[in-house]
């Protein structure tokens, strides 16, 4: 028996609620701005289980002690890595505190076949590709620029400038689409992001080619100092309706919610529909970075409008309303997190700095005379050292 | 072994249609390069013959044709790229410095790019603004790409298919104004590596190094000076990242003297490079200093004063002279 046939369900407020397609079409003759925003919603705050009548889901409660188990362990990891900062293990680190449901909620509506194009900040969707989370704190360290492998989780290297994945993610969807597979493509971008040139023309490419591709932006109100107002005068989910592709607001501290509306959304780029706009409601609990000084230019009292609305907190007491997860469940679960934060923690404290000549390795993958000539200068300047090294002693 | 005379253009099309015959993986991807053939018809027919799957007319976004090729060579394709005009191709400078440049380092070799960049460069056609830059320097000073100019249709055929091989992004620079140049293509075997300079002519007083559209215009400096009792060797560069140094210090070390000759702007340009390396590797040898002759520090101009702006036969001779003069 799954736990949402024994859910206690609110009445439809179906006026309010319509599909994608169905609001461009209502829409397209109106003004952008004339449209109330429509928000789905799932499991509400207070953990209330709520349905819509395009995205459904049925999940078993080991499935949804499973989206909890990688909200908490996401949020923990998150937590040891903006300490390491603290410590000084870290020279930067970029929270995702307050965005676990949106990327959990989307990362596991994936399937292993399909490719990811993360910006920086996907600590989450790593983590349901299952790549070891120590792996992304390398170039947080300064060791490497990143330097996994994208093709052993289908997970691409955090992209640092603003938008540029979404054309990486378009052109890879592209090739999935002349390969004749069935995968997907997921880019993540946020509110900034949405401003940049590079997403407009993804959006432009993915719909002149019907590329398999979902757009999942996760808009968390803030582009370090700027208010979404700085970057739009619509909701963003409505840009899609000018390029000829739906879009969709969800909301994105909602795990349940993600996860059905992002499904649907890689289903239709499976049945070869095409691109879908999936904008995520959330907000930045923390700062932009470990850099960032938020006190600078947002109010508390917003912030704690949205702890109320807390991704983990909702599902918690739902599990708990619902007895799909006992004490000893939760209790295993805090002992798993403090393991995790531990393992991270010795593994980035062990992470050996490169070896200086690795400068010059893959700058190319043919190899190219000049850079051979300077790595050669260089290994003989440092050698040049041997010998005061040597009289030092 | 098969010898064909053709033009530059028509070269470039062959080694396109026969890089897409023999690799399923690549595609043509630009602006008008489907039905129309390209502004300069150098993709004509590929699609006719190849599918509009892989002889792709994309949307007017350079940004977006270079950041969907990354897209697509991590995909596993080998994308070739067209840039309609020199001018154009900085909306995608982004894309190519900052994404296509980079991600073989930042993935510390696990993923190669292998994008051709191609672009139609220089001036001499008469053209409007934003359709005669030489931005070749603004690749090159770039770690992770790889630039390159053909002066012939025989290099122009080989080096396209070197640069469809080669697992590093390639910015292929053509000489547009040299389009229509004849020359012989041996299609059978490959006449050397991709960023090897290549002799053009020999001399024992003078080095004069010239890529792409400047390579006809120190040969003719070379013939002129002849004339004149002087004996010029002419280098054909071919490869401006990597740089044959090798080739030039051995001719340099010949003749002791230098002239560098571009069509893009004098300062930072290639020449300067070429100047500083060949200085260091030659001091000895020189009779005098390394001299250079290319645009000068301006927007390039309307095309009525274009010929006073490209270095020409006089320009290049007067350099000539001012360096065997010391």
């Amino acid at each position: 028996m799954t736990v949402e046939s024994t859910a206690a369900r609110k009445p439809r407020r179906s006026s309010k609620r319509t599909s994608a397609v169905k609001t461009t079409a209502k829409t397209s003759a109106k003004t952008p701005q004339s449209s109330e925003p429509e928000l789905v919603q799932l499991l509400t705050p207070e953990g209330e289980r709520l349905e819509h009548p395009d995205y459904s889901i049925d999940l078993t409660a080991e499935e949804l002690r499973g989206l909890y188990r990688d909200m908490v362990l996401t949020r923990r990891f998150d937590a040891e890595a903006t300490a390491l900062q603290r410590q000084g293990e870290l020279g930067l680190w970029a929270s995702l505190l307050g965005q676990e449901a949106a990327q959990i909620g989307s990362g596991r509506a994936l399937r292993d076949d399909d490719y990811v194009f993360p910006t920086y900040r996907e600590h989450g969707v790593a983590w349901c590709r299952g790549v070891d989370p120590t792996n992304l704190l390398g170039m947080f360290r300064g060791v490497n620029h990143g330097g996994w492998d994208p093709n052993t989780n289908n997970f691409h290297l955090y992209t640092i400038v603003i938008g540029s994945q979404t054309l990486h993610a378009t052109g890879y969807a592209m090739g999935v689409a002349k390969d004749g597979a069935d995968s997907a493509v997921i880019a993540y971008f946020g509110d900034g992001a949405s401003s940049q040139g590079d997403v407009a023309e993804s959006f432009t490419f993915s719909a002149v080619y019907n590329a398999p591709v979902v757009f999942f932006c996760q808009n968390n109100q803030w582009a370090i100092s700027e208010p979404t107002e700085k970057q739009t005068r619509v909701p963003l989910y409505q840009r899609a309706q000018g390029f000829g592709f739906p879009g969709v607001r969800v909301d994105g501290n909602d795990v349940l919610a993600c996860l059905a509306v992002t499904r649907s959304a890689l289903e239709r780029a499976r049945r070869g529909e095409g691109p879908t706009l999936v904008e995520a409601f959330t907000y930045r609990m923390g700062a932009h970075t470990t850099s960032d000084d938020p006190t600078k230019y947002r109010a508390d009292e917003e912030r704690a409008s949205w702890e109320a609305k807390d991704p983990i907190l909702r599902l918690r007491a739902y599990l708990e309303k619902e007895g799909a997860a006992d004490e000893a469940f939760f209790t295993a679960l805090d002992e798993e997190s403090e393991a995790l934060g531990k393992r991270v923690r010795e593994a980035v404290r062990a992470m050996p700095d490169p070896d200086p000549i690795a400068i010059f390795d893959n700058v190319y993958a043919d190899g190219n005379p000049l850079v051979d000539e300077e790595r050669a200068q260089f290994a003989a300047y440092q050698a040049s050292f041997a010998d005061t090294a040597e009289e030092g002693k | 072994m098969a010898m064909e005379k053709m033009s530059i253009a028509k070269a470039l099309n062959e080694s396109l249609r026969k890089a897409l015959d023999t690799d399923p993986k690549v595609l043509i991807m630009g602006e008008d390069v489907g039905k129309l053939g390209g502004v300069f018809r150098i993709t004509d027919g590929l699609q006719k013959d190849f599918g509009e799957d892989r002889v792709i007319d994309t949307p007017l976004a350079e940004s977006g044709i270079v950041g969907t090729a990354i897209g697509l060579a991590l995909r596993g394709y080998r994308p070739v790229v067209e840039i309609q005009f020199d001018g154009f191709v900085f909306p995608a400078y982004d894309q190519i410095v900052t994404q296509l440049a980079k991600m073989h380092a930042r993935a510390l070799g696990k993923i190669k790019l292998p994008v051709v960049i191609r672009i139609p460069y220089g001036g001499g056609i008469g053209a409007v603004e934003h359709h005669s830059e030489s931005p070749e320097a603004l690749f090159a000073h770039v770690a992770g790409l790889k630039v390159v100019s053909p002066s012939n249709a025989s290099d122009a055929y080989w080096m396209m298919q070197q640069a469809v091989q080669s697992d590093d992004p390639i910015i292929f620079f053509e000489p547009k104004r040299r389009y229509w140049d004849k020359g012989e293509v041996e299609t059978d075997s490959i006449p050397g590596p991709l960023h090897k300079a290549s002799l053009a002519r020999t001399g024992t007083d003078l080095t004069l190094v010239a890529y792409g559209p400047m390579v006809k215009v120190c040969l003719e400096a070379a013939a002129a000076a002849q004339e004149e009792g002087k004996s010029i060797e002419v280098l054909d560069l071919r490869s401006m990242s990597p740089i044959d140094f090798d080739a030039i210090q051995t001719s340099v070390e010949k003749t002791g003297r230098l002239v560098v000759v571009h069509e893009a702007p004098v300062f930072y340009g290639s020449g300067a490079e070429i100047a500083a390396r060949i200085t260091e590797r030659c001091f000895y040898h020189l009779e005098a200093p390394v001299l250079r002759v290319g645009g000068y520090h301006a927007p390039y101009p309307p095309a009525r004063l274009e010929d006073e702006y490209l270095p020409g036969l006089d320009r290049v001779l007067d350099a000539v002279d001012r360096s065997l003069a010391y």
